[in-house]
């Protein structure tokens, strides 16, 4: 019923609405075309200049009102990210700048320039020293952020050190993948036809000949890490992150740390760059106890695009130890060993997809 | 100026008019033949701008449901269930829903209605009208290109209601996501459809932009060199070239798209294995990259397709309106001519954060921050045009104003972004979104309008109600900057696009109550469009009436054609133009149309 009245309502406005517009065009007809150009020339002419004027204080509130919920204040949290800012810093004052002047200018003119019988038109085709100037001194002003852009680019997109920690990261529909390459330090062999979430091989790793794709075991993998949803990175390290997808393109998206970079089948793609807080130091800085780093999917991937989330751990060097340590290679989760005395404490009870069956042998061990 | 071109493109059109004369006299026009398949190029423009309406309504009104979602996700709205049945169950958008709005949306706005019906009204209207030709060089492809932008709207249109939904991964329909339905349920039937449509579509475009060029390369009256074309026609032509180049790169990558489809092919697979299916597919060796190539060589001319009419649009308004000649003319020839070339050369900045080699994005960095000079160009142009003017503000010329507005604003952040440091940070967040509305939705939206308002005297032969524009301007401006500033915000906050809903991400969920207040103001915006297609539809019949030929005292030759010309536009032979369209204010007279021989004694310039 309220429905029917909103839109009866809104009828109404509508139609009032159309009246008053009909009328004025009437009192136009009888006032005379000159004149009433005069009058709406006025008003609109008012208008410009205090759109003008109500804009201006309108950029300023909308931004004391949104600027502290920008990353910009908290400031980057990778070493990297310092120098995004920076250029954001330079591209906003430029193009500031620009902004304010010419939206002054064009309101301002459309003000003073409206009709005026006394007024007689410059007539001004065109100028060559005026032109030159304003095709010069953009492009002076474009090549500067060139050089800076290029500059932060190349840096960015270089190859990454060689002690930085690396970590392959894989987007799927839709969660992440996060592999180490264990202590080996070297990631072994995968095929995507032998990924088989059940036997616990997301990525498909190969750690067993296969006749029927002729792959050769690569014992590369049998270090291998693999854990989802949380990644854990060290604070200070540089880290690169090699990755993948497992099936549409997804991207990772890591804004706190101003780094982003596609996730695309069939072609590994790579960034790098080194956490400058720790999660812990990040909650202090925030002020909000429950800050995370959070890796979002900023690349369409289908209907659960939006739920696509990671989160990135950045923790010291012991705590990363500590953590590494706990971790037991997936190919041994996948493949619990028959033999108990081959493996030292696993502590395999930790990871829920482990059969009963191996659980129980693995008590036995114990015993 | 100058006068080479003269003979030269006499001898075309004093043969076309010949032929013309002959059948004018018995020239039955039945309902058919005048309104359904009409071949005047009057006619067939306002059937592009009428579908064109009819999808800016719809893509509208599916931006108004998405942007429910976002502002309201944990509301309810039962009606949204009596509308949308198991789209929206509970009275809640499902995800699938929403993504098939957004894609929905995106692809009817950028090409059915900012495509069609921009550059398809107004090249139509305007390039016979204001060069000096009876109608186009082949009224019949002409006519073809509607009907076939006609049967897409109509494929198009299906896809929103076969049981697995419409395309949903998003205007651009980068594969795999787009060639594997069982990645998502709108990329089976439904991205079938949207494919079809828009092949359709291109056929539509291609047709159109080869007739537009031949038009306008022969059939310019007596006197019409190049350079004393109105801007309007240079960037239509412009236009017309862009899409004649850069459509059939767009239809092969949906080529490929559909052999990979239908017919087992990896020209964009590998390395796929679905979660959802629990299989791997047997393709390997394709790039999903190439896709992405393929569809911005298209993409990006794409925007200038879309924004070099309004521009040339809004030069004519501006200078009509200001009484005041267009500063510097070739130096906006030739920017559009810059802009034109450069559009080709930049696609690859929506594709830095793919992996791109570095080196190519770098020289991609350079290309697209050297478009920005071109553009500043003509920004400084129009805005000394104005000064020491003489503005009526007539609803054309507020457009106008409000155009060269927003294609500040929005063109600066794209200074951000095509810096590829700064994309990486922004790319794909809601900076994006606030910077591509802005500078080609609503700035195109707002030349289109300029033209509409504009042109209407002249469509119709009746004004429209200048009260209602008024208040349609002033709600659309305010409203376009109070829904897209504060994107930018978000954008900086990293907040990605096309996200359903942010509630479980700890570093978007601040921003529920600003999202809230950017859907109420497309509520009110969309509404406010209202009063324009009341007025459009309204003024036809009951308008006031045009008693005057040229009731905005303009220069060019469409205002020298009966009130409501026939098909053929002149009652007797074509005018001849003897100097540029820009002579306003000229030696102390207001104007002096094109068709005035120049004056022994008169100023040069």
């Amino acid at each position: 019923m309220s429905m029917f009245f909103t839109i009866a309502v809104i009828i109404l406005v509508f139609l009032v609405i159309f009246q008053i517009a009909k009328a004025s065009e009437y009192v136009s007809v009888l006032k005379g075309e000159e004149k009433s150009r005069a009058q709406s020339n006025k008003i609109n002419g008012f208008l410009m200049v205090a759109f003008l004027v109500l804009g201006l204080i309108g950029v300023y509130l909308c931004n004391k009102a949104l600027y502290h919920k920008t990353l910009l204040p908290q400031g980057s949290a990778s070493v990297q990210g310092e120098k995004v800012d920076s250029m954001l810093w330079v591209t906003l004052i430029l193009t500031g700048v620009v902004f304010v002047a010419t939206q002054i200018v064009l309101f301002v003119f459309a003000y003073k320039y409206q009709e005026n019988p006394k007024r007689k038109v410059f007539f001004f085709p065109h100028n060559n020293t005026l032109e030159l100037i304003w095709t010069v001194v953009p492009a002076i002003a474009l090549t500067v952020l060139v050089v800076i852009g290029l500059r932060n680019w190349f840096m960015f997109t270089s190859e990454a050190p060689a002690n930085a920690l690396r970590v392959e990261v894989t987007g799927k529909q839709f969660g992440w993948v996060f592999r180490y390459a264990g202590k080996d330090n070297e990631f072994g062999k995968k095929y995507f036809r032998i990924i088989d979430d059940a036997g616990n091989n997301p990525l498909g790793q190969i750690w067993a000949d296969n006749e029927q794709f002729r792959l050769k075991a690569d014992p590369a993998n049998n270090d291998d890490i693999v854990v989802q949803q949380t990644m854990y990175v060290v604070k200070d390290k540089p880290v690169q992150l090699i990755i993948n997808s497992r099936d549409v393109i997804h991207d990772v998206g890591l804004p706190a740390f101003r780094m982003k970079m596609d996730a695309v089948p069939g072609t590994p793609t790579t960034l790098w760059f080194t956490p400058k807080y720790t999660t812990k130091e990040m909650k202090e800085r925030t002020g909000n106890p429950d800050y995370i780093y959070e890796i979002s999917c900023d690349q369409m991937c289908g209907n659960g695009h939006y739920s696509m989330k990671g989160i990135i751990e950045v923790v010291t060097q012991e705590e990363y130890d500590a953590w590494l340590a706990k971790q037991t290679p997936n190919y041994l989760v996948a493949n619990p060993p028959a033999e108990p005395a081959a493996t030292p404490a696993v502590p395999a009870a930790k990871d829920s997809t482990l059969k009963p069956a191996a659980d129980s042998a693995h008590t036995v061990a114990i015993k | 100026m100058s006068n080479e071109a003269v003979l030269h493109a006499n001898v075309g059109v004093s043969g076309h008019d010949a032929h013309h004369d002959e059948h004018h006299g018995h020239h039955h026009e039945t309902f058919i033949s005048k309104y359904v398949f009409s071949m005047d190029h009057k006619m067939i423009a306002k059937q592009f701008l009428i579908t064109g309406m009819v999808w800016a309504v719809l893509g509208g009104l599916m931006s108004v449901l998405f942007r429910l979602q976002l502002g309201y996700p944990d509301s309810t709205f039962p009606w949204l269930e009596d509308i949308l049945g198991k789209w929206a169950k509970g009275g809640r958008i499902s995800a699938e829903a929403y993504y098939a709005l957004v894609t929905t949306h995106g692809t009817v706005l950028v090409f059915f209605v900012l495509t069609a019906g921009l550059s398809g009204t107004f090249s139509n209207f305007l390039i016979p009208l204001q060069i000096g030709a009876r109608d186009m060089a082949s009224p019949l492809m002409n006519m073809l290109s509607y009907w076939f932008f006609f049967i897409a709207s109509i494929v198009m249109l299906s896809s929103v209601f076969i049981e697995t939904g419409p395309f949903s991964g998003g205007w651009t329909a980068y594969p795999p996501l787009s060639a594997l339905g069982d990645a998502s349920p709108g990329s089976k039937t439904g991205m079938d459809l949207w494919l079809t449509a828009m092949a359709l579509f291109v056929v539509s475009q291609l047709l159109a932009g080869l007739n537009y060029i031949a038009t306008i390369l022969n059939m310019r009256t007596k006197g019409m060199s190049m350079t004393r074309l109105p801007l309007t026609i240079w960037a239509l032509f412009f236009t017309a070239v862009l899409g004649v180049l850069s459509f059939p790169v767009l239809f092969s990558g949906f080529i490929l798209l559909i052999f990979d489809r239908n017919f087992g092919t990896s020209f964009y697979l590998s390395d796929i294995f679905l979660s959802t299916t629990n299989t791997a597919l047997p393709n390997e060796g394709g790039s999903a990259i190439l896709y992405q190539h393929l569809f911005w060589f298209l993409g990006h001319p794409e925007v200038y397709i879309i924004l070099l009419p309004a521009m040339g649009m809004a030069s004519e308004v501006l200078s009509t309106n200001a009484r005041k000649p267009i500063f510097g003319y070739m130096a906006m020839v030739g920017s559009m001519f810059a802009i034109a070339v450069l559009a080709f050369l930049v696609w690859a900045h929506h594709m830095f954060v793919t992996g791109l080699n570095p080196f190519l994005g770098s020289i991609f960095v350079l290309l697209t921050l050297l478009i920005a000079v071109p553009s500043a160009i003509k920004v400084f142009n129009w805005l000394t045009t104005l000064w020491r003017g003489n503005i009526r503000f007539t609803p054309a010329m507020m457009f106008a104003i409000g155009f060269v507005s927003l294609f500040i604003s929005g063109g600066l952040t794209g200074i951000w972004l095509g810096n590829s440091a700064l994309d990486i940070h922004l790319h794909d967040t809601y900076f994006v979104i606030a910077h591509f509305h802005i500078v080609m939705g609503v700035a195109s939206m707002f030349g289109m309008f300029a033209g509409v308002y504009h042109w209407y005297p002249k469509m119709y032969g009746t004004y429209m109600n200048n009260t209602l524009a008024y208040i349609h301007f002033w709600i659309t401006l305010i409203g376009a900057y109070l829904i897209f500033w504060p994107m930018h915000y978000e954008g900086l906050a990293g907040m990605p696009r096309r996200y359903y809903d942010y509630g479980v991400w700890e570093s978007f969920k601040q921003f529920v109550e600003l999202n809230r207040f950017i859907s109420t103001v497309v509520i009110i915006v969309f509404a406010a469009q209202f009063f324009f297609l009341f007025n459009f539809f309204y003024s036809i019949f009951k308008g006031r009436k045009v008693t005057t030929t040229n009731p905005w005292g303009s220069n060019t030759l469409e205002w020298t054609t009966p009130i409501k010309p026939g098909h053929g536009n002149w009652t007797g032979e074509i005018p001849e133009v003897h100097r540029w369209a820009y002579d306003y204010g000229k030696d102390g007279q207001d104007f002096i149309p094109q068709t005035v021989p120049v004056g022994d004694n008169e100023t040069q310039h």
